[in-house]
């Protein structure tokens, strides 16, 4: 893919490539320097780098233009972007109740087998949910099971620190409000 | 495997000279070590600390991405190819979103690819921060990490309010892209190009000047311009090289031909033009979003949605320019939901392959150098 005519415009490049190669090789016996070049170089060293320490102070000194992360110190306040993916979540009304119908699509879509439906039926006979199984320790936040859903059952919820020192208790129960089955 | 002495390990060439001097040792570097940037694991023979040879041995996080696209959707190896390379997850995204098109024959309306465009574009800035962060870094100058990441960090948090996610985007889709920027997309990105044009003199002050940085990457780490194009180097390692290749310029996709960039070259392929063609990338970059958000039209974001995709049988090829070069998607699809057989030409796999050919002759210190002007990326190598 690579047109003739670039290759050929760069040939004097590879020359001077083989140029640096060479004289960087060669420089295990280093030329010596001469006093003033030795000179030169350190000052010329210095000054550059009294130059970035100009930039650096000049921050140092007005605090203000600094942008800093003060968490964890305020994760209380703390409010993430709407489209956040923290873990999966339930919606759930005043009453406690979801719009979730077990039908399993979320299930189908999410590439690792995450989430587990299990539908049961109630008094009337009616496919209702029973248990809606969420293992945040497989999940990849990848957003396809909300995208899929046709009732917004589920969202993204917004919390973080998500780490836990049990995988245990990574499996949450989304249709109990307190995610625990 | 442990490695003995007297004897070379396996993948070296010179085995017999190597036995014959005493001076001549093995030295293991990595799976663990700072300077390599992940589970990269580097035999070197060294005398001294002269670099004699270098093998890489792979491997440590490969995770059969390619076999695992065979048991998914279409829709979910979307998010598979964020793990690649994690620091250019929209245009992976974006390359095996364009393979898919092309095999269902759908566009994207102009919204969308304006809003890929500019995602991307960002993301190559983004990378770029970290890459420059991090050499500095490596090179004992902590002060550039710092100052790389607090711009680095105001782009992620457009990608965060955008998509919700700060690496692993899973944001594109066939067609589009799964949802519509929001309403503050193009006042915080005009506000974050106006800050990245005063740092990038920062930068400029900080490092590119610094002499002390030019006597450690000027003639560090030569790669010649046959030898780049002979190991399949692309991306910032072969415009360092001085061969004026961009995917986005000689075989443009998406809607880069609309907009007006330079491809900046190198002139002879040390460390330092690698350094050099990042910086002006970024410049570039910058010049890019702001032309797309001159001309960001309103309408639909993503053509129309399929309930499932399933390809015809045939195979595709998409290829995009990535942070670190050339990403290629090879698709064969036999007509189902899932791919028959996904393979992905990574670019960081044969920019590493060129590493023995850049640090022979130099000093460990300057293969840090070398494998940071890489700029590598560990899953993007093992897959
Ligand atoms: S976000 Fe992705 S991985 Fe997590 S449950 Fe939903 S579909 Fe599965
Ligand atoms: S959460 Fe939505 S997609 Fe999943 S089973 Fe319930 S209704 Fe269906």
């Amino acid at each position: 893919m690579i047109e003739e005519s670039i290759i050929k415009k760069h040939t004097v490049l590879s020359e001077h490539a083989a140029e640096l190669l060479q004289s960087r090789q060669s420089s295990t016996v280093k030329p010596g320097l001469s006093l003033s070049q030795y000179l030169y170089k350190i000052g010329s060293g210095f000054y550059s780098l009294l130059k970035g320490m100009k930039l650096t102070g000049s921050y140092f000194v007005n605090p203000g233009k600094i942008v800093t992360q003060p968490y964890p110190e305020n994760r209380e306040t703390l409010k993430m972007f709407p489209r956040f993916r923290g873990r999966v979540i339930m919606v759930h009304d005043e009453d406690g109740e979801h719009s979730c119908t077990a039908c399993g699509l979320c299930e189908k879509a999410c590439p690792n087998g995450t989430i587990s439906v299990h539908a049961t039926r109630n008094i009337a006979g009616r496919k209702v949910l029973g248990r809606y199984v969420y293992r945040l320790n497989q999940c990849t936040q990848c957003n396809l099971c909300i995208e899929v859903c046709p009732f917004d059952a589920i969202r993204m919820g917004h919390d973080f620190e998500l780490a836990a020192y049990d995988r245990d208790s990574l499996i949450f129960i989304l249709n109990n409000k307190e995610g625990r089955g | 495997m442990e490695i003995n002495h007297l004897q070379a390990p396996p993948g070296f060439t010179d085995t017999a000279a190597a036995e014959a001097t005493t001076e001549e040792y093995y030295l293991n570097m990595g799976p663990q070590h700072p300077g390599t940037h992940g589970v990269l694991r580097l035999v070197l023979r060294l005398d001294g600390e002269n670099v004699q040879e270098v093998v890489p041995h792979l491997g440590y996080v490969h995770r059969a991405i390619e076999k695992m696209a065979e048991n998914q959707t279409y829709l979910q190896n979307i998010h598979l190819t964020d793990r690649l390379d994690y620091l250019s997850s929209f245009m992976n995204n974006l390359g095996l979103c364009m393979a898919i098109e092309k095999g269902l024959g759908i566009g994207v309306p102009e919204r969308g690819e304006y809003i890929r465009v500019m995602l991307c574009e960002l993301q190559r800035i983004q990378s770029h921060l970290l890459w420059w962060g991090v050499l500095g870094m490596d090179m004992g100058a902590v002060t550039a990490f710092l100052y790389g990441f607090k711009e680095r960090e105001m782009i992620t948090d457009i990608f965060e309010e955008v998509c919700g996610n700060r690496l692993t985007m899973n944001f594109f889709r066939p067609g589009g892209s799964s949802a519509d920027v929001p309403d503050t997309f193009l006042p915080r990105v005009a506000t974050v190009i106006e800050r990245l044009k005063r740092a990038l003199d920062e930068y400029q002050t900080l490092l590119t000047d610094n002499i002390i940085f030019q006597e450690r990457t000027r003639g560090i780490g030569v790669l010649s311009r046959e030898k780049a194009l002979s190991y399949g180097c692309t991306g910032p390692v072969l415009r360092g090289s001085g061969v004026q290749y961009d995917g986005r310029k000689n075989n443009p996709y998406s809607i880069y031909e609309r907009f007006d960039f330079e491809v900046p070259v190198g002139q002879g392929g040390d460390s330092f033009d690698r350094y050099l063609v990042r910086m002006e990338e970024m410049a570039q970059s910058i010049k890019i979003v702001q032309q797309a958000m001159e001309t960001f039209p309103t309408g639909p974001y993503r053509s129309k949605e399929f309930s499932k995709y399933r390809i015809p049988t045939g195979s595709y090829f998409s290829q995009v320019e990535t942070a670190r070069g050339l990403l290629g998607i090879y698709m064969v699809a036999d007509g189902t939901a899932k791919p028959y057989r996904l393979k992905y030409r990574s670019p960081s796999f044969s920019n590493l392959s060129a590493i023995n050919e850049m640090a022979v002759g130099y000093k460990i210190a300057d293969l840090i150098t070398i494998i940071s002007t890489l700029d590598l990326v560990i899953p993007d190598i093992d897959r």
